[in-house]
């Protein structure tokens, strides 16, 4: 690695942003670190320094020819429009950014290196999806609306540009849905619902990436010499209602149609946001495949999806388990049971080394 | 008691009912004997002491709790097997006073106990302890999500522990399926099980995962089509089975990860053909599982069925209300909407499912999935190996509920 290297992020407004900014700013490799945003972060940002900037005006490319930036890590395709406004603008953030920012690379000559974080929801969820997808595979229903449609208008523009500078190393990391004590994203506050309602006769398979993981995912990524696209996820699937009965909260099964119906209740109380591209994930699922991740990029997540998911039932207020209570005070008087569960199966991903 | 015999005129005929001056005769047949009067205090709850006595046979000491632990109070309940004496009394004595209130609060521990120990015994044999806690265990396990599923979302406890446990029975008794060439399957590895379609509803995938694991103690992940994947509940236990969509990217994924794939060719074309028509295969769709198992160099072994055309004889079909629902056909066998549910009944008939040799796919070249020529013989193969198995195996047959 070259030593003086100076890093842009963007989107370092949001907590996942601010908390890798940090952590990169200290990496010996990492010279220096510019945040970029348009409103300044809540917390301490540490050792980045923070230029408000809008990366939806030019204004952008002059940051990076007077930082002389050779690293840019883009962060700011966001799935919650939160305090920014309407979905209108989160459009423009998402896809009018990402122009703009991209244009800016392409006219920067000491620009090496693009990290794009992107999301799962790429590859949308539907009725004819393969069980995992890998890397090459397109969507089956491209998504018409919507943050998956925002993903994937991004994810263009960004091979349009590798295209285009192919002197640039471009890595596109295609994560699968954070979770995390702080994370905020339309899946986090539908599971912290108290009372959480289901698509009644499905059952979807999740598969979650810890936040500390995403975090350790883009910093491997800036550090790596290796481009391309890659999923990002950790180990195995739980299934829906295996994640319900592990937070121990209640489920209430709504036919298809009510479903969509409670998401606009819901979006205008403001206790989640169930988007049409959200209510496909919960309604067929989705599952990637993560060979590439470790073959190629080398990278091993610490957190398997079940892991990630009970740090993150931690965090919640404890619910029910009174069944299990009860269950366990009648196996108290029995005589203990060897463990005869069936082995483990197959972790996604991880199939070729078995048998 | 002869006066029992005696229908008092109001009862309408129905002994039992009394006539709000006497017991009636049920009741009167409860009462211990010597006295039909109502001066008779009430029955003393039966003393522990009988049922316990039985439950003494009992190999161990260690008795489980009440089975209502939230409303009767738990009793140390050695004591109550060692001596009916230790009963205390006082507790019996409260819980007669209530016993207008609650009909269960008369019945003493013991007898729940006894009760308990029995309904064990008869459910999990004379090892009932291990075996409940085993159960309990999962029990558990299941309700604090505490399993695995893999990547297409296959359950495996639930599946040979439920689903297995549900279908087994109609397998061996409804249907009394014979299997044949059960060696035919490899024991370990991936390899591709490409059978024949019929019956209205998929009853012979079903049949065929029951047999194949019963035989061989493997688990058939078959390849489903989207429609199953679509409708809700049928979708989700199709993964928890085991199944996934049927596709070249999940066919050959599952193959490189060593399964045992299950394939019907065929699809709706040959489940939903007319009756008329049985046991004449169908396309062979395009031959995408040949494909799949030449890149991945498994075997497929070909699976005859018989006896599944006759369980649900379509005779009919009503093609605009079928795409009305988006479904591929709207079924009428001779019982069919007729009777209604009962209609859902399949017909008993023989089951026959031969597996044939399997046919070695890795000796072709590298680039042998991308010959079509090929891919349509090898299918041709497949298709006709069935298809003569077929006739050999219905001159066999008696008759079709034979």
């Amino acid at each position: 690695m070259s030593t003086g290297r100076t890093v842009l992020v963007t989107g370092v407004s949001r907590d996942l942003g601010r908390t890798f900014a940090r952590t990169l700013a200290t990496d010996p490799g990492v010279d220096r670190v510019i945040g970029v945003d348009v409103i300044p972060p809540r917390g301490d940002l540490g050792d980045v320094t923070f230029v408000r900037a809008d990366i939806r005006n030019p204004v952008i490319a002059k940051v990076i020819a007077k930082e002389d930036v050779d690293t840019v890590v883009h962060m700011s395709v966001i799935a919650t429009p939160g305090s920014a406004g309407a979905r209108g603008t989160m459009k423009e953030l998402n896809v009018m950014g990402t122009m703009q920012l991209l244009a800016a690379c392409q006219k920067a000559e000491q620009v090496r290196q693009l990290v794009v974080k992107s999301s799962t929801i790429a590859y949308g969820a539907s009725s004819r999806d393969p069980a995992m997808f890998t890397e090459d595979m397109e969507p089956r229903r491209p998504p018409r609306t919507g943050y998956a449609k925002d993903v994937n208008e991004v994810e263009r523009y960004v091979r349009g540009f590798a295209r285009r500078r192919p002197d640039v190393q471009v890595t596109l990391l295609r994560c699968a849905n954070v979770l995390g004590p702080r994370v905020v994203s339309p899946l986090a506050s539908y599971l912290r619902m108290p009372v959480i309602p289901t698509v009644l006769g499905f059952d979807p398979r999740l598969q979650f990436l810890h936040e500390s993981d995403l975090n350790r995912a883009l910093r491997h990524a800036v550090l790596s010499d290796q481009g391309g696209t890659f999923n990002v996820a950790g180990d195995g699937l739980v299934m829906l209602s295996q994640a319900l009965r592990r937070m121990g909260r209640t489920s209430v099964p709504l036919p298809g149609i009510a479903f969509g119906g409670l998401g606009s209740v819901l979006k205008s109380a403001r206790v989640a946001d169930l988007s049409p591209e959200l209510i496909a994930f919960l309604t067929y699922g989705r599952g990637v495949d993560t060979t590439r991740m470790r073959t190629e990029l080398g990278f091993e997540p610490q957190y398997s999806t079940a892991e990630a998911l009970a740090e993150f039932i931690a965090t919640l207020p404890p619910a029910g388990g009174r069944a299990d209570r009860v269950l366990g005070a009648l196996a108290d008087h029995l005589p203990p049971v060897d463990e005869d569960r069936p082995a483990q199966l197959t972790l996604a991903g991880d199939h070729h080394g078995r048998r | 008691m002869a006066d029992a015999d005696i229908i008092p005129i109001g009862t309408r005929g129905q002994p039992g009912r009394g006539t709000g001056t006497r017991p009636s005769s049920a009741a009167r047949g409860l009462a211990p004997k010597g006295g039909t009067t109502k001066k008779t205090p009430p029955a003393k709850p039966a003393p522990a002491n009988k049922p316990v006595a039985e439950a003494d046979t009992s190999s161990s000491d260690d008795v489980l709790a009440p089975t209502r632990p939230d409303d009767q109070p738990v009793i140390a309940t050695s004591s109550l097997l060692d001596d009916a004496a230790d009963v205390p009394t006082g507790l019996t004595a409260a819980r007669t006073d209530e016993r207008s209130t609650n009909p269960l609060a008369g019945i003493p521990i013991g007898d729940w106990l006894a009760a308990f120990q029995h309904a064990s015994r008869e459910m999990f044999g004379d090892q009932w302890e291990p075996h409940l806690a085993r159960f309990l265990a999962f029990l558990r396990r299941r309700l604090t999500g505490d399993y695995t599923v893999d990547e297409y979302g296959f359950d495996e406890e639930v599946t040979t522990r439920f689903f297995m446990a549900a279908l087994r029975p109609i397998a061996d008794k409804w249907f009394r399926i014979e299997v044949r060439g059960a060696e035919n399957i490899p024991a370990t590895g991936g390899a591709l099980v490409v059978s024949n379609h019929s019956g209205t509803i998929p009853m012979d995938g079903l049949m065929t995962i029951v047999s194949i694991h019963d035989q061989t103690g493997r688990h058939l992940r078959p390849l489903g089509a989207d429609l199953v994947f679509r409708l809700p509940v049928v979708g989700a236990l199709a993964r928890k089975g085991g199944a996934t969509l049927a596709c070249t990217e999940d066919a050959e994924r599952m193959l490189r990860g060593g399964e045992l794939v299950g394939v019907w060719p065929e699809g709706f074309k040959g489940i939903g053909k007319p009756f008329s028509d049985r046991y004449k295969l169908q396309r062979f769709g395009r031959g995408g599982f040949v494909s799949a198992a030449l890149r991945t160099g498994v075997p497929i072994v070909p699976l005859s069925v018989v006896g599944a055309e006759e369980i649900y004889p379509l005779v009919g079909n009503i093609p605009s209300l079928a795409r009305l629902i988006g479904v591929p056909y709207i079924p009428i066998t001779p019982f069919f909407p007729l009777l209604g549910p009962l209609g859902l009944v399949p017909l008993p008939s023989k089951w026959l499912l031969e597996f044939g040799e399997p046919i070695r796919t890795d000796e072709y070249d590298a680039g042998a999935a991308e010959d079509p020529m090929l891919v349509f013989n090898v299918t041709d193969q497949v298709r006709e190996t069935i298809q003569q198995t077929l006739y050999s195996l219905l001159m066999q047959r008696q008759s079709v509920f034979k």
